[in-house]
């Protein structure tokens, strides 16, 4: 018999994720004894200088949290200031927002699938060494990205860092004929999904499940992306204004981003997963008919399968991307006047990674008193750990390398942005 | 003949969102043709392989926020033959040099749970405040185009053409309809490099400064001309004090208002 094993396993610096974060794992006679994801990423003070900001300058400032999600920035902020104004964007206007956001989730989505989740699959360092090997598969992921990255920049301005969003809509807004120019793009790109997804679907995927509580956004009328109640797989239905009731924040001595779990029950996840497993019968009819066609039945409880759920969801964004482009005629004016309310605003919506949460106290002059922001990835923190908890045990008989590199990909199964979930930090600054 | 050795790029990160080492990713069209070029042999955001240095060429993203931050920059440094800045953050500080403006006795009052858990700079400063920088590309973010020209120009050993002039002469070029003149729109394009394409007047909201100041600007001159157009000293601060807020031309112009503004308030 094998004796019980005794390692260490170090990760000084995770590669491919966005951001700075570290892993530490001690098993002692084949029991993890020790395990801290380090998110040793300095924090930015965001929630600090948002004080005394005017309204109007959150979507702008927020956004700079993250350079791969800002448009999830931009629209949380937008949601929650906008429902504490009394307004409720709807037409174009909103169809703007929803075309918006789906470019990011095909950019975001295109980039974790091919460029930083599938070489661990098929064992190469980076995107760029299976290139070598693989020029097709890197291609078509690389022209996915590039349809998401267009749709954004022509509503946005820009792809990283829209500038286009306002309070109440947009600056300005494209005419009909520009949006028909990325019909083709998308439907390429959808094209090539499909042919992705039933080739990724050969591939190993670890045998790995865990009962987890999923939490996304609900929508009655759509796969929740733009707003809605938030709803786990454990029975939760609550408005976006009762987030810091169900779910606990705290920090920990390793970690420069706080933990979060529901109260009184523990982790829980967010991202692709938890939308496609609560959401599924809003998916287009193509979506889930390929993806039930590949295998993935709701609820889907291997995380490293999250690699085909972003498929789905990236198939979902073009079909629905070509709908709303269809349909679209541009709104009278591109954006709604608010008048400023003074109270506090909640807001989330579904980022890449999954539920962002934004609240706002807002004096009667427009200043911001107050800014608190949640980020997906600190919200999936706790719940990383607990899969490498349960994971570590079962790798012990192979070789420490490939120990580490599974952990790292177990990492990667969360598409964590650590640039995102260290900068909620809170720092207070008295400006006198 | 024998193909000459490719140079060895490395990508790394300070405090910043990694937008800027995206627009790398995002260079969808050239990133395998560039592969062939240039050995990408340090960017974690990209691969978990690494090849030790010295190296090349160096992109910094970020701006230096901790203790630990002083000492990899300074690193990096000695094992870089070329190093560049990329982006706001690592040129001039950032959004989060924004701290730099509190006073420091707001520090003692910090109100994390733990907040000895955390290490942290008074200052959130540009790399060129710890070693001497060889190029910086502006932007929040940078753009495509520019990073494009920056690599090219380095392989091809000739400098990168990137322009210093202010976005109003990009927006001139462009036959954009001035958003001041015409809507009465503050915008920061007459003392901002150029860079982005006159992105924000194109889309008919006034320019606010991702790009930083431009080559001698005059920041009073544009101050005084909003405020004599009914701008609030407060807004005007503001409006100075974004994404480059502690570029020195900004900086500077920022706390003169910021001083305006505190008489207004006391008189």
């Amino acid at each position: 018999m094998q004796r019980p094993r005794t390692l260490t396993v170090r990760v000084d610096a995770l590669a491919r994720v966005e951001g700075e974060g570290a892993l530490h794992v001690r098993v002692r006679n084949g029991q993890v004894h020790e395990l801290r994801l380090e998110i040793y990423e300095p924090p930015r003070f965001f929630e600090a200088f948002l004080r005394g900001r005017r309204f109007d300058e959150a979507p702008d400032i927020t956004a700079r949290i993250c350079g791969i999600c800002p448009v999830a920035y931009q629209m949380s902020a937008c949601n929650a200031i906008e429902s504490l104004f009394g307004l409720s964007v709807k037409g174009p206007i909103r169809d703007l927002r929803l075309l918006l956001y789906y470019g990011e989730w095909i950019e975001s989505h295109a980039l974790h699938m091919f460029l930083l989740h599938l070489p661990d699959f098929l064992g190469y360092e980076s995107a760029l060494h299976m290139a070598r090997d693989h020029p097709e598969w890197v291609q078509k992921g690389l022209q996915i990205k590039k349809a998401g990255n267009a749709l954004m920049a022509r509503i946005g301005g820009r792809e990283i860092h829209p500038i286009n969003v306002r309070i109440g809509g947009f600056y300005s807004v494209p005419s009909r004929r520009d949006l028909l120019e990325h019909k083709e793009e998308l439907a390429r790109a959808r094209d090539f999904i499909v042919e992705a997804l039933r080739w990724m679907a050969g591939l190993e995927f670890p045998d790995f499940e865990e009962d987890y509580e999923f939490v996304a956004l609900y929508h009655p009328e759509e796969y929740a992306i733009l707003e809605g109640q938030i709803r786990s797989s454990k029975g939760l239905l609550v408005p976006v204004s009762g987030f810091e009731e169900v779910f606990e924040e705290f920090q920990v001595p390793y970690s420069n981003a706080l933990h979060s779990i529901v109260r009184g029950r523990g982790s829980y996840m967010v991202g692709p997963l938890a939308r496609f497993n609560l959401n599924f019968p809003q998916l287009t009819p193509v979506a889930r008919e390929v993806a039930l066609s590949i295998g993935l039945t709701p609820p889907v409880r291997n995380p490293f399968r999250s690699l085909l759920v972003r498929g789905v969801e990236i198939l979902h964004a073009c079909e629905e991307a070509l709908r709303l482009i269809e349909r679209y005629e541009p709104p009278d004016r591109p954006w709604e006047p608010v008048e400023v309310r003074p109270g506090t605003g909640y807001g989330a919506s579904e980022a890449p990674r999954g539920i962002l949460y934004h609240r706002y106290r807002i004096r009667a002059d427009g200043l911001i008193e107050e800014a608190k922001i949640v980020p997906p990835t600190s919200q999936n923190q706790r719940r990383m750990e607990d899969d490498l908890r349960k994971l570590v045990p079962r790798l012990l008989s192979l070789p420490k390398d490939q120990i580490t590199w599974r952990c790292e990909q177990a990492i990667r199964n969360y598409d964590p942005c650590i640039s995102c979930a260290t900068h909620f930090l809170r720092l207070e600054i008295e400006t006198g | 003949m024998a193909r000459r050795r490719k140079p060895k790029l490395a990508v790394w990160k300070f405090a910043s969102c990694d937008g800027c080492q995206l627009t790398l990713l995002d260079c969808e069209d050239e990133l395998l043709a560039l592969a062939g070029e240039i050995e990408i042999a340090y960017f974690l955001e990209a691969s978990r392989a690494i090849v030790r240095g010295p190296y090349d060429i160096s992109l910094v993203e970020g701006s230096i926020s901790t203790p630990e931050q002083v000492e990899q920059i300074r690193k990096i440094r000695r094992q870089t033959r070329f190093l560049v800045t990329i982006g706001a953050c690592a040129t001039a500080g950032g959004i989060q040099a924004l701290r730099n403006f509190a006073d420091v006795r707001g520090f003692l009052d910090l109100v994390y749970a733990r907040p000895e858990y955390i290490k942290t700079l008074e200052k959130s400063l540009p790399a060129s405040a710890y070693v001497p920088v060889d190029f910086e590309l502006r932007g929040c973010p940078i753009g495509k185009g520019p990073l494009l020209e920056l690599l090219s120009a380095f392989l091809n050993g000739r400098r990168p053409s990137i322009p210093n002039h202010s976005v109003c002469i990009e927006c001139k070029r462009r036959g954009i309809v001035c958003v001041m003149v015409a809507q009465g729109t503050p915008c920061l394009g007459p003392v901002t490099q150029a860079g982005c394409g006159a992105l924000c007047p194109a889309y008919r909201r006034g320019c606010y400064g991702c790009f930083g100041p431009m080559e001698t600007p005059n920041p009073t001159s544009l101050g005084n001309w909003l405020l004599a157009r009914g701008m609030a000293s407060p807004d005007l601060v503001r409006l100075f004090r974004t994404f480059n807020a502690y570029a020195p031309a900004f900086k500077e112009a920022g706390e003169r208002y910021a001083e305006a503004a505190d008489v207004d308030r006391s008189s």
